[in-house]
């Protein structure tokens, strides 16, 4: 990181001259550049317009998602109906206590199903969209065709999946059932009504669109693998399966993260399925669910709300600063 | 490894080696991908095919069968009895101003941070990165109040607050998916040769020219593959519209499937009709903008 200077700045001819602080190095001009003022070789004008430029998005950014973040945070210690600011009253880690010592029932089945959410979506949908990719990365015919099949859910929202699905998994009219023939009998299987059965049939719809956004992502990391690699271990003996393992899944260290970052991400994130279905209530329960019950419910108990959105922040921070390391990584190099 | 062909029928694919793997592994490798995909489309075609024919036929034979009569009905009826160009034009009134607005905002941080050594820009990266990232029920909360409590000229909002109202969903989705932005639109900016920005204040160009006409023309790439991403996840959008919006009348047409539910779509013959009408601009993108798509939803994963 030298400092900045513009070679105009010896230049007695263009006083009036524009002068941008980009990374233009002229070591002739280094001993005239003061140090630590980047912008000096700027215009005022210059600088306000560049200061307006980063500073209109970042308030707005700052506004709308790193303050509610804040204020989630400190309202958890808190006990609010979300009515006058001098209502708010402190009460400790109260709202946590009750959340984990089990007075709100919904809590730990929450957990239950986002753990199990995780784990489906890592250990099955993940994996078989990346052996889908892997599959696909190949010169074979049609290959084109077989991506775009595989990830035609990922244009779809989550709710039109959840409607989808539901064509399927009703008990009158759903496809499972007439295919059985209990369609409409006492004997149908209702996969979305039944307690025992209905996250995992909900797994499967949201499943289908994971694989198919893991196999885009995926996929481009796979043309991103020098083919040298590939042809220099076919060359050293080394079959397919070889290959892949110990050359490219290496390499694809990057990608590899992004891709379990995002698998947890939205395993977090995890809303819109459960809440079309059946609003995550008898079976579905999940934290994010549980947050927007508490504040367009009946009752807004903000503090208790905001303990809940706390524990999901919590939790979403460890794959932000994986993420974020694996940027800057990339940034300085 | 060199065994020379033999027959090519009758053996099996585990029993021979080398080159002569390679077709039946081939076979294989076709099989199981044709599979997997009619899997992956079944859904979709199951709802078409529920769509195109009329409840009394598939009450009487039954949702999984053959027979009867086919046609649009179900389309018309759900259609007019959801008051679905309603519906589409709120969503419009969301996503073409947020996808603009976002594109322009970010585009901006990302020329600066890009193109001007500045103490902050990493920092500032991480920032709009990770709020990016963040599950959106971690704001909600305290986002729900700040809605119902800050004031906004009647110009903008006829209640005078944020809450149920376009200019607030409109703010939420621009400042969530500026980091996203962001951060691919910087990546590329910075892979644009330095000499450009020295030719324009050769021109005598300031910061804003520089960055409106040297800079800006050039991203034409990825400003088309994240608008095109926008625009999906912005019409996709169900949580704010579903929390920030009281107005089921007001709602982007995803946001009001949830209302609409079991009140206008009666059987399923309709849902799949709807689900398929809503569904329908995001299949155009597949369908047509499926390479800007891609590159969008890549370009911020992999570098460039």
């Amino acid at each position: 990181m030298t400092d900045s200077v513009n070679r105009g700045l010896n230049d007695p001819a263009a006083p009036t001259r524009r002068r941008v602080g980009s990374q233009v190095e002229g070591p002739g001009a280094l001993q005239a550049a003061p140090k630590r003022k980047r912008f000096s070789l700027l215009t005022r004008r210059d600088k306000i317009v560049l200061g307006l430029m980063v500073g209109i998005p970042t308030s707005i950014h700052l506004f709308f998602i790193w303050l509610p973040t804040v204020a989630s945070a400190v309202l958890s210690f808190t006990s609010w109906n979300g009515i006058g600011l001098d209502k708010i009253k402190f009460i400790g880690l109260k709202n946590y206590a009750d959340l984990f010592g089990g007075v709100y029932p919904p809590f730990w089945p929450a957990i239950q199903h986002n753990v199990i959410w995780l784990a489906v979506f890592m250990f099955i949908a993940t994996p078989l969209g990346m052996f889908l990719a892997v599959l696909l990365d190949k010169e074979i015919r049609g290959t084109r065709v077989y991506q775009s099949a595989i990830y035609l859910p990922v244009v779809l929202s989550l709710a039109i999946v959840g409607f989808i699905w539901q064509l399927i998994y009703s008990p009158d009219e759903g496809f499972i059932n007439s295919i059985l023939g209990t369609a409409g009998t006492p004997q149908a299987i209702d996969w979305i009504g039944n307690r025992n059965l209905n996250l995992w049939a909900i797994l499967v719809a949201a499943s289908w669109r994971h694989v198919g956004y893991i196999m885009v992502l995926y996929l481009a990391g796979l043309k991103s693998v020098d083919p040298g690699l590939r042809e220099a271990a076919s060359i050293d003996g080394a079959g397919e399966r070889q290959t892949f393992f110990q050359v490219v899944f290496p390499v694809l260290r990057p990608i590899n993260i992004v891709v379990i970052v995002i698998t947890v991400i939205e395993s977090l994130r995890a809303f819109d399925l459960v809440y079309i279905t059946n609003r995550g209530l008898n079976g579905l329960e999940i934290l994010s669910v549980l947050v927007t019950n508490n504040i367009i419910g009946e009752a807004s108990r903000v503090g208790f709300g905001s303990a809940l959105a706390v524990i999901l922040l919590v939790v979403s921070v460890g794959p932000i600063i994986v993420y974020l390391t694996r940027s800057i990584k990339a940034e300085t190099e | 490894m060199t065994t020379p062909a033999a027959t090519t029928t009758g053996t099996t694919p585990l029993a021979v080696t080398g080159r002569r793997k390679r077709r039946p592994g081939r076979w294989l490798l076709h099989a199981f991908l044709i599979t997997t995909s009619l899997i992956w489309l079944s859904p979709i075609l199951w709802a078409l095919y529920t769509a195109l024919r009329p409840y009394g036929d598939t009450a009487k034979y039954g949702y999984v069968s053959i027979g009867g009569s086919y046609g649009l009905q179900n389309f018309i009826t759900a259609w007019n009895r959801v008051e679905i160009p309603k519906f589409f034009l709120n969503t419009m009134i969301v996503v073409v101003p947020a996808v603009i607005l976002t594109l322009l905002l970010a585009s901006m941080v990302a020329f600066a941070v890009s193109r001007y050594s500045w103490r902050f820009n990493l920092l500032l990266l991480m920032l709009f990165t990770a709020g990016n990232l963040l599950p959106q029920q971690v704001v909600i909360t305290p986002l729900y109040r700040m809605y119902l409590a800050l004031p906004l000229p009647r110009l903008v909002s006829d209640n005078g607050v944020f809450y149920d109202q376009y200019v607030g969903i409109i703010a939420i989705h621009v400042a969530f998916q500026l980091g996203f932005c962001t951060f691919v639109l910087s990546n590329y900016m910075k892979t644009l040769p330095k000499e450009l920005n020295e030719a324009a204040v050769v021109d005598g160009a300031g910061v804003f020219r520089t960055f409106w006409e040297v800079i800006l023309p050039l991203c034409r790439p990825p400003l088309a593959a994240l608008a095109t991403l926008q625009f999906t996840w912005i019409y996709n959008d169900f949580f704010w519209a579903l929390v920030l919006m009281f107005t089921g009348d007001k709602r982007p047409i995803t946001s009001a499937l949830n209302g609409l539910k079991g009140q206008f779509f009666t059987d399923n013959n309709l849902v799949a009709a709807g689900s398929i009408i809503v569904a329908l601009p995001t299949l155009i993108v597949f369908f047509v903008l499926q390479k800007q798509f891609i590159r969008g939803l890549t370009l911020g994963s992999t570098k460039g």
